[in-house]
């Protein structure tokens, strides 16, 4: 939708150039599909020209401006890319606009890249307004529904995702209330070589829960392991009844343990 | 830098903020539309150098130094684009609105996408279809049928505005440029129940390009109700224009005209306005007790209000027989509380119209409407202009399912026309719709029926609480309509019903296709389902012995007018159809419950009391004709049926066919597309239009009325028809007496007990319309109704707080039906002929709907061995009821 108060963009954008009424740009999926009468210019961060997927030895690195779309193309060989992208709600058309960087920024319960950057391991790199860096893990980017610990004027530039975890086997397991609806659970768990597992819960939950195994655990072991979120926790919205969520978690937690194990 | 639009450059340059989507509309690409303005409808899909994009989500200036393409710059020179050929070939459309989007999302798939649908149009909403019609124009349509002279009745004849609506060049309300015009934008009420105290305008007036704030003191001193009836009466008088005491979140305070959009929002930031926040009732079971806040406590009976001192709108206590007795003689008795929530229409183009004064200082009014006529005699009424001097039109309106029996925007137009002599538009925004259009009147039913071992009900009783909300549009007709039809259908001779339609300060229920049946059907057939079970009968059985047969008067409690009957039968034959179904087998997946359900469901074609229709039918010189009637088309399909008519009657082709519609100007009065009344009316209208004419065509040629024979498309008896053209004819039908259509719907699910999920394997539908006038169209509004109803029985709810505010605002909220979640249904016609309706028809429209809520609640009862009393079925829910059930 047109957002009438915005006056003025910025394009490319740089570092230091936010202040108050501002918001980052990524497609725009997000920022336009909401009245936004408190926001009154648009840094665009898509026209920064950054490359999409850069590859190295340690792994890879997405630009926060990388496209569904592009992510899809790029590292779709990997099941657990192409499942991602495909729990969103939104269709291919909006692929092809919205960016990695803005599905974790917007920080929804069912943003399903903040799923992929969680269970592998992924690291945020952000940049603040003096153009410094720091780096965060994926896991704990998002600390809320639509909340994040990027401070004001600093801005998600990358996704690093280490080759270990992106070329582990993964199991992947979604629910929601219709067939390619919004999702209200989307579970994530991973077989590393070294024997470890890692299950991570996003979708049900307000935030990304990661547990993390050094073995394969046991039944009662995962069971422990999900038990320390309170129900508090579960998201409660038309998306889905929290006990619900929290049923549906135990239940694809169940399946994932077992399909790993085997 | 310019933006190329279908290989045309644009210099100019978008607004910062500004969508694409607005900006192609404003370089005049009106094929490109606003379903929902947030990304989830796809209506505004284009391509940006060859890719897919929602254009309402894609910042505009991204586009400059861009090629875009458009539905407007899809077709070749060669003529249509394929995709475009196959929506019109398969007539994968109804109203329209999202065709264009459909088109342009089909036309981008590649060869996998095309093979899992329900993956690659989830982003692609239609209100209308219920999806079978895309999916086979998607998959490549059969050629549409082009029908000889006199065989055009009974032909699957595609729309009139097919090449229009396929090519973006249908113009609906908003798809035109007026010069000067100004936009409005209204504060809303924040207090669910508050008088205004004072509205500072100042701030607004400063803001540049603010021309005029309208606020109650400026709004007439009078009463109406946005309903709209033939019958004024039957709603009562309580809405203002812009009131001075505030009912339900969401309410009007002041309006705001400007120049721009922005300055609007921006001056209606700006309005700060005094509240004395008043008590309120939200909950309807509250709403009559003793000391409950009352809604409209000034008003009264004089307002068509029965009590306004306890919120009651409307109430029915009547019965026939003796209920207790017929308990008495029962072998087996159920009683069951059943709950429907508020459902919005949902209709693609959501409501909004545009207004100025004409050449000669005559109001017009174009709008998004289901009935021009009834609003031009409230809006001459409200503002005491005579109706001469108001003329209402409605372009191509993009989906209406009740919603738009309602004066929600024409009057506010009106009125800032008036005040600025300047054209004024006004568009919902979606959000809009939701809190503060009508929904769908929310209902707790209870049924109590008896029956005895041989299958015979012995007694019915119904106790019936509606929610209106603040205002009483239809509140009261809508009871006494649903409360009707669906016991008339059972031979029963012990019926009780209690019914009240109360007030409460949440949004406004109005109108909503089966206008009540719906919701009182969900209930009586799953109670009957029940009863067949506890006596040991199969429900198909059940219903044979009880329900009425020819010659049955309809009866039902409560005083109605005799003028309907049953004029044709085909309600056995629906039943056998469902008997059929059952006997078939699917498979589901391992460990889920399996169980299948039926219901049934009657209408009167047409509303009592009286609905009128006028067409004239006019030789042109040319020998073609020309149809004026006032019927909307918003995806109803009338007018396919209205052009089939006057082709055969006068021996034409329907291409020869010309059709003025939906203007006040064009004749003499039209109550309106609703109640099931566009062929049954209209539609009669103009077989009586075409009858009179076709008398004084054979007439100039010296032959009788009977010698039909001598017509053809050309000549009269070897006359040329253009040597006695023009000439004219006048139909005129007044609604009486009316018939009832009958439909039976039949399903089987599998549900998952891990999860909840509910899968349909098979949806068979079965209906009566009479004379089918055009199969493939028939079929189309069963499947859309049918789909419409899956969508309020498993996923739709708009939810109120405790304070009153509506809380489900976007279609990401409100999940409407994609094409992954709609079954094939399989649809089958009874073969009847009414001894009422035009040729032969009677109404389909509203009523494929009324069936599936029951049908899936026996079906589900039938997979997991407990009824579910409450909709809608999500998952959750029926997670929630399988926990609670366990032992
Ligand atoms: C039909 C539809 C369905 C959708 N389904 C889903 C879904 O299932 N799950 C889901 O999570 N989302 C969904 N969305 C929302 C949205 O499209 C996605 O979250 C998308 O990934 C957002 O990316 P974007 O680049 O368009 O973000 P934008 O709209 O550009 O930005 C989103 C937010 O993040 C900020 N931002 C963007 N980039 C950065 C950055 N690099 N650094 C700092 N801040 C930044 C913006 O200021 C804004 O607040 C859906 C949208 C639509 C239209
Ligand atoms: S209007 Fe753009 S997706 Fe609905
Ligand atoms: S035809 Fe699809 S919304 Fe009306």
């Amino acid at each position: 939708m047109d957002l009438h108060t915005v006056t003025e963009v910025i394009s490319p954008a740089r570092p230091g150039q936010w202040r108050p009424g501002d918001a980052w740009l990524g497609g725009g999926t997000a920022l336009l599909g909401e009245p936004r009468p408190h926001v009154t210019r648009l840094l665009d961060l898509a026209a920064a020209g950054w490359p999409p997927i850069t590859v190295r030895d340690d792994g890879v690195e997405i630009a926060a401006t990388c496209t569904i779309a592009e992510l899809a193309d790029r590292l779709g060989r990997h099941p657990i890319v192409l499942q991602c992208c495909h729990a969103f709600l939104a269709s291919f058309k909006i692929w092809n606009v919205a960016t990695v960087g803005g599905n974790l920024c917007a920080a929804l319960p069912a943003g399903p890249m903040i799923s992929l950057s969680a269970a592998l391991d992924g690291t945020c790199v952000l940049v603040g307004p003096d153009g410094g860096e720091r780096r965060v893990p994926a896991a704990g980017f998002v600390t809320g529904e639509g909340t994040t610990v990027l401070r004001d004027g600093e801005f998600l530039r990358a996704i690093h995702l280490p080759s270990g975890p992106l070329g582990a086997r993964t199991a992947y397991r979604r629910g929601s209330l219709h067939r390619h609806g919004r999702s209200a659970v989307l579970l994530i768990g991973r077989a590393d070589p070294d024997g470890g597992m890692s299950l991570t819960v996003t979708a049900a939950t307000r935030r990304p829960h990661v547990f993390r195994f050094l073995s394969p655990p046991s039944a009662a072991e995962v069971e422990a392991a999900l038990e320390t979120i309170p129900i508090s926790g579960y998201v409660d919205d038309v998306h889905g009844r929290p006990v619900w969520r929290q049923h549906l978690t135990r239940h694809h937690a169940r399946r994932i343990r077992a399909e790993l194990a085997v | 830098m310019t933006i190329e639009i279908n290989g045309t450059p644009h210099d100019r340059t978008p607004l910062p903020g500004q969508c694409l989507r607005t900006y192609l509309r404003e370089e005049g690409c009106f094929g490109v539309k606003k379903g929902c303005d947030a990304g989830d409808c796809g209506a505004c899909t284009v391509h940006v150098d060859g890719t897919p994009v929602h254009s309402c989500v894609y910042p505009a200036f991204r586009a400059q130094g861009r090629s875009v393409t458009t539905i407007e710059g899809l077709a070749g020179p060669s003529g249509l684009h394929p995709v475009q050929q196959s929506f019109l070939d398969a007539q994968g459309f109804q109203c329209g609105f999202c065709t264009a989007g459909m088109i342009m999302t089909t036309a981008a798939l590649t060869d996998d996408q095309r093979a899992d649908l329900p993956r690659s149009l989830k982003g692609n909403l239609c209100r209308c279809t219920g999806y079978r019609a895309i999916t086979d124009a998607v998959n490549g349509g059969s050629p549409a049928v082009c029908p000889a002279e006199g065989a055009a009745v009974g032909s699957s004849l595609g729309a009139p505005a097919g090449p229009q609506v396929v090519t973006g060049t249908a113009r609906y309300t908003f798809d035109l440029d007026v010069p000067g015009l100004l936009h409005l934008k209204v504060l809303r009420s924040p207090h669910a129940h508050a008088r205004i105290l004072s509205v500072d305008t100042s701030a607004a007036l400063a803001v540049p390009g603010v021309e005029a704030v309208l606020t109650h003191k400026d709004a007439p001193d009078r009463l109406f109700s946005t309903a709209q009836h033939e019958n004024e009466a039957e709603d009562p008088y309580d809405t203002r224009v812009l009131d001075e005491v505030v009912r339900f979140i969401g309410q009007r305070v002041a309006a705001v005209v400007a120049t721009s959009e922005a300055a609007a929002e921006e001056g209606v930031r700006r309005l700060r306005v005094e509240y004395e926040v008043l008590p309120a009732v939200i909950d309807p079971a509250l709403a009559m007790l003793p000391g409950a806040p009352l809604v409209h406590g000034d008003k009264g009976i004089a307002e068509g209000i029965v009590r306004a001192n306890a919120n009651v709108v409307g109430e029915l206590h009547a019965g026939i027989g003796d209920v207790e007795a017929g308990f008495a003689a029962a072998d087996a008795v159920y009683e069951a509380t059943f709950r429907t929530p508020r459902v919005q229409h949902a209709a693609l183009e959501t409501h909004g119209a545009v207004g100025w004064l004409d050449d000669d200082d005559r109001l017009v009014i174009r709008s998004s409407t289901q009935t021009p006529f009834l609003t031009r005699r409230a809006v001459s009424r409200l503002f005491g202009l005579s109706r001469d001097r108001v003329r209402v039109v409605a372009g191509r309106v993009g989906g209406g399912f009740g919603g738009k029996q309602e004066m929600l925007v024409e009057d506010l137009v009106a009125m800032a026309v008036l005040r600025t002599g300047r054209p004024v538009k006004w568009e919902y925004t979606r959000s809009e719709q939701f809190t503060a259009a009508t929904t769908r009147h929310p209902f707790v039913i209870t049924v109590k029926a008896g029956a005895r071992v041989d299958g015979l009900i012995t007694a019915l009783q119904l106790t019936v609480l509606v929610n209106t909300g603040a205002y009483g549009n239809h509140g009261a007709s809508v009871m006494h309509h649903g409360c009707h039809e669906t016991v008339a259908v059972y031979r029963c001779a012990n019926i009780r019903t209690d019914a009240h339609t109360v007030y409460t300060n949440t949004v406004p229920a109005g109108a909503f296709r089966g206008y009540g049946l719906g919701q009182v059907t969900f209930a009586v057939e799953q109670v009957l389902d029940e009863l067949a079970r506890m006596i040991g009968m199969d429900p198909v059985t059940f219903r044979e012995i009880n329900v009425v047969r020819p010659g049955d008067d309809l009866t039902a409690p409560g005083a109605h007018v005799p003028d309907l009957g049953i004029a044709s039968y085909g309600l056995d034959q629906c039943l056998d159809r469902i008997r059929a179904a059952s006997s078939t087998t699917d498979t589901a997946p391992d460990g889920w419950l399996v169980g299948e359900g039926m219901a049934i469901a009657m209408i009167a074609a047409g509303p009592p009391g009286g609905h009128f229709a006028d067409a004239t039918v006019t030789l042109l010189p040319d020998g073609r004709y020309e149809l004026a009637v006032g019927t909307a088309e918003f995806g109803n399909g009338s007018t396919t049926v209205h052009v089939q008519i006057v082709a055969d009657e006068l021996r034409t082709t329907p291409d020869r066919v010309l059709v003025r519609q939906s203007d006040t100007d064009v004749v003499g009065h039209d109550t309106g597309a609703f109640a099931s009344t566009g062929v049954v009316v209209a539609g009669e209208a103009v077989l009586r239009a075409c009858r009179a004419l076709r008398a004084r065509i054979l007439a100039a040629a010296e032959r009788g009325p009977s010698e039909i024979r001598c017509l053809t498309a050309d000549s009269v008896a070897g006359i040329s028809l253009a040597t006695i053209a023009p000439l004219s004819g006048s139909g005129h039908f007044d609604g009486t007496p009316r018939s009832v259509a009958f439909n039976a719907q039949w399903f089987r699910v599998a549900v998952d007990p891990d999860t909840g999920e509910l899968r349909i394997l098979r949806s068979v539908h079965s209906a009566d319309a009479g004379t089918v006038m055009n199969p493939l169209q028939l079929r189309g509004q069963i499947e859309g109704g049918v789909a419409q109803a899956i969508g309020a029985t498993l996923a739709e709810h708009v939810d109120v707080d405790e304070a009153g505010q509506v809380t489900t605002t976007t279609f990401r909220q409100y999940h409407l039906p994609t094409v992954a979640d709609v079954p094939e249904t399989e649809v089958h016609f009874a073969r009847t002929t009414d001894a009422i309706g035009p040729l032969g028809a009677k109404s389909m429209s509203e009523s494929p709907y009324n069936p599936v809520s029951p049908a899936l609640g026996n079906a589900l009862r039938d997979a997991l061995g407990f009824r579910l009393t409450d909709l809608p079925y999500t998952a959750d829910r029926i997670w929630q009821a399988i926990q609670d059930h366990r032992p």
